[in-house]
């Protein structure tokens, strides 16, 4: 990004957090959190502490910040060396990404830049005009990735619920920014866990190392008393409702599975985890001693803010996580996706001026896919 | 801590204070080594500690926990005392590790009888605080189960890497893994031998005890049996040939694998300038990022912290796993190609 992208981004940046400083909060046991920021075409600056509200609101208008973050982990000197915090206790995350999810509306919405030429292409692996392979790629994120999305935080907030005894108001689920959805956890029993046992609970939330006896498939002299119910608690019902489809046809399945054997049961579950299992990143939700992006702060890749979603199944990011003003600007797109911000629709653009508005604006540069003129 | 009742402590004999214990009965370890009816003890210890070494359990005098005559309750606790004496007069941690796992066992065949019992509620009590003593398990009977707080169960069963005790293959409900007598005390079973290991460990030696000297001598012959040695081979192990393969292809290897390739080839002793290579054709690479993010990972710069390639365990949950048979029984790719002789 060139000194004149930076400066408009800069300056949208700074007017956001000047106005909206109602959006932005210090979360709770402020001085016990780590928070670290990076500033657009610059490395991260972390192990800061903060008090309160003000100094966020202070750093956030000294620095002009690309990006904030905060840590989930409760510390003694949050501002010390890692290994000098002295680590108490972190609350559980979770980052469930469209990216992630392999949808086959991503071909549709994607486009690569390439980092020598700066072509705009659909090619994944090379560059159409100088073949270089040193490609980025740029997702406009569709209604279909924040469907697939939301489908995958419903998973885990049930498994949350039902099986690991997490109230409901200890849930929160904000819009990443960008293409996703991060979950928050407050005062459960997993706060003092490490990043072992996390790691444990992300196999059991994405369905992730199930064994067929665990469903009542033995290797020698199959049993059917073994096999789940349909009505059962935890995986073996949600698994049961998955294979089963319907309590009439257990029966028959049952007979299914016993003949087709065991190697195949243990295929059965494997290629069923993507289904029933929650695509949650496994990194972020092992990771303790992460700084995570700022609930009211805004996202760099997108301009757009992580702001918490109260009624999920409604939420509509594309009008819901834009604070941007509307004074409009003359940019140079090469944006050739359609997209949809504030129920405004625009481009396509090839490599053409045009006058957007600035959230707009903020948009298409943050993807690298606009210049100013 | 506990009251015990003599039969308790024939079961659970680590939970004693040994020297209290001589004490109270009239008795010290000197008499053991001289008078020929207490010499049936030390033998006794002897054999407690030989049976361990050879991965097998004590066969104790008690029936179902319980003896006929108080001395053979006292004789199976001096064995105790008197192999932990043994053992510190012989001063072989291998041998220690193994009569602690072994007592860890035996003790686990008394705590799940003591847990399962349905007409004595007061053995079962005991189990249960032993259990949430030590290890400061709370455990719960529900029905025909057990039932610990999840992240309790976590902190336990990731010391095992058999697929049945992950938690995705375990009764779990309103935040509470569902356990059998069995599994409980099963889950415990390395804390147990590490806490009966400690005990042992800080315990004061004694000078040699006269009497003492022969079985010491044969214990320590015996210890010399277990020193093994290691042959690597030097082949890489299947992940880190895969994420070379995907860097060599210009493809892109997430941070997670750029992590454990870089712990891997450090801690076989490669320079930064060997490894730095490697990630040339990756499609964002930056020889300036490179080089710091390695001697980050090499702890010559930053906080000094040398980084370590994670587990199998946990390559596994990033995809990063793509094990074959000769894999088995390894959980750190460290360990590939490693194999043990005698």
């Amino acid at each position: 990004m060139k000194d004149k992208e930076i400066k408009f981004l800069e300056e949208s940046f700074k007017k956001y957090y000047f106005e909206h400083f109602d959006l932005i909060h210090v979360p709770e046991r402020t001085s016990e959190r780590e928070f670290g920021f990076q500033k657009f075409n610059s490395g991260m600056v972390r192990h800061i502490s903060l008090k309160d509200d003000k100094e966020l609101h202070l750093l956030l208008m000294q620095n002009t910040p690309s990006d904030v973050y905060c840590s989930n982990a409760y510390y003694s000197f949050p501002n010390l060396p890692m290994n000098e915090k002295d680590w108490k206790e972190a609350d559980l995350i979770f980052d469930i990404d469209a990216k992630d999810l392999h949808l086959d509306c991503r071909q549709n919405h994607c486009v690569t830049k390439c980092n020598e030429c700066n072509q705009v292409s659909s090619s994944n692996d090379h560059c159409s005009k100088c073949n270089s392979n040193k490609l980025e790629t740029k997702s406009l994120p569709c209604k279909n990735c924040i469907d697939a999305s939301k489908k995958e935080v419903f998973k885990l907030t049930n498994i949350l619920i039902d099986d690991l005894a997490v109230e409901k108001n200890n849930i929160h689920v904000y819009f990443s920014g960008n293409e996703g959805f991060h979950v928050y956890v407050y005062n459960s029993q997993f706060q003092e866990i490490g990043s072992r046992e996390r790691s444990e609970l992300v196999d059991y939330i994405m369905f992730r190392g199930a064994i067929p006896e665990t469903f009542g498939m033995k290797k020698l002299k199959p049993n059917r008393s073994l096999f789940p119910e349909f009505e059962e608690k935890g995986w073996r019902g949600r698994f049961s409702k998955e294979i089963f489809s319907s309590k009439s046809k257990r029966s028959k399945i049952i007979s299914e599975l016993i003949s087709t054997g065991y190697s195949n049961f243990q295929r059965k579950l494997e290629n069923v985890s993507t289904i029933i299992g929650s695509q949650i990143d496994p990194n972020v939700t092992m990771d303790i001693h992460r700084i995570f992006r700022l609930p009211g702060s805004l996202n760099s890749k997108s301009g757009l803010t992580k702001v918490l979603c109260k009624d999920l199944q409604k939420f509509d990011p594309y009008s819901e996580s834009s604070f941007l003003n509307e004074e409009t600007i003359e940019i140079k797109s090469n944006c050739p996706i359609e997209f949809k911000l504030k129920n405004k629709k625009f481009g396509p653009y090839y490599n053409e001026n045009t006058t957007v508005p600035t959230y707009a604006a903020v948009y298409m540069i943050c993807k690298n896919l606009a210049t100013i003129t | 801590m506990i009251t015990l009742g003599k039969d308790e402590i024939a079961k659970y004999p680590f939970l004693a204070d040994a020297g209290q214990y001589l004490k109270d009965k009239g008795f010290t370890l000197q008499q053991f080594g001289i008078d020929p009816d207490l010499k049936i003890s030390l033998d006794k210890a002897f054999n407690r500690v030989q049976v361990s070494a050879d991965g097998k359990i004590y066969k104790s005098d008690l029936l179902d926990g319980e003896a006929s005559k108080d001395y053979i309750l006292e004789r199976e606790v001096f064995s105790f005392l008197l192999a932990i004496v043994l053992l510190k007069l012989t001063g072989m941690t291998t041998l220690i590790k193994r009569f602690a796992l072994a007592e860890a066992r035996r003790a686990e065949k008394y705590l799940e009888k003591d847990l399962a019992n349905i007409t004595d509620e007061s053995k079962k009590e005991l189990a249960i605080r032993i259990i949430d003593d030590l290890f400061s398990i709370q455990i719960k009977k529900q029905d025909d189960y057990f039932i610990i707080p999840i992240s309790n169960y976590l902190k336990h069963s990731i010391n095992f890497h058999e697929r049945e005790w992950k938690l995705i293959n375990r009764r779990v409900g309103n935040g509470f893994v569902f356990l059998t007598p069995h599994e409980t005390v099963r889950l415990i079973r390395k804390e147990l031998s590490n806490y009966i290991s400690s005990k042992i460990i800080n315990a004061k030696t004694p000078s040699m005890i006269s009497g003492f000297e022969k079985p010491v001598d044969q214990l320590i012959s015996l210890s010399k049996k277990f020193v093994t040695y290691t042959v690597t081979t030097g082949e890489y192990p299947p992940c880190i040939k895969h994420a070379i393969e995907v860097l060599e292809k210009g493809e892109n290897l997430p941070h997670s694998g750029r992590f454990m390739l870089a712990t891997f080839l450090l801690g076989r002793n490669q320079s930064i300038e060997q490894i730095a290579p490697l990630f040339k054709n990756a499609p964002d690479y930056n020889e300036r990022v490179t080089l710091y993010q390695l001697n980050h990972l090499a702890g010559t710069s930053g906080s000094g912290t040398q980084y370590s390639c994670p587990s199998c365990e946990k390559l596994k949950t990033q995809n990063l796993c793509f094990a074959i048979p000769e894999c088995d029984n390894i959980i750190n790719p460290f360990q590939f190609g490693k194999k043990r002789s005698k």
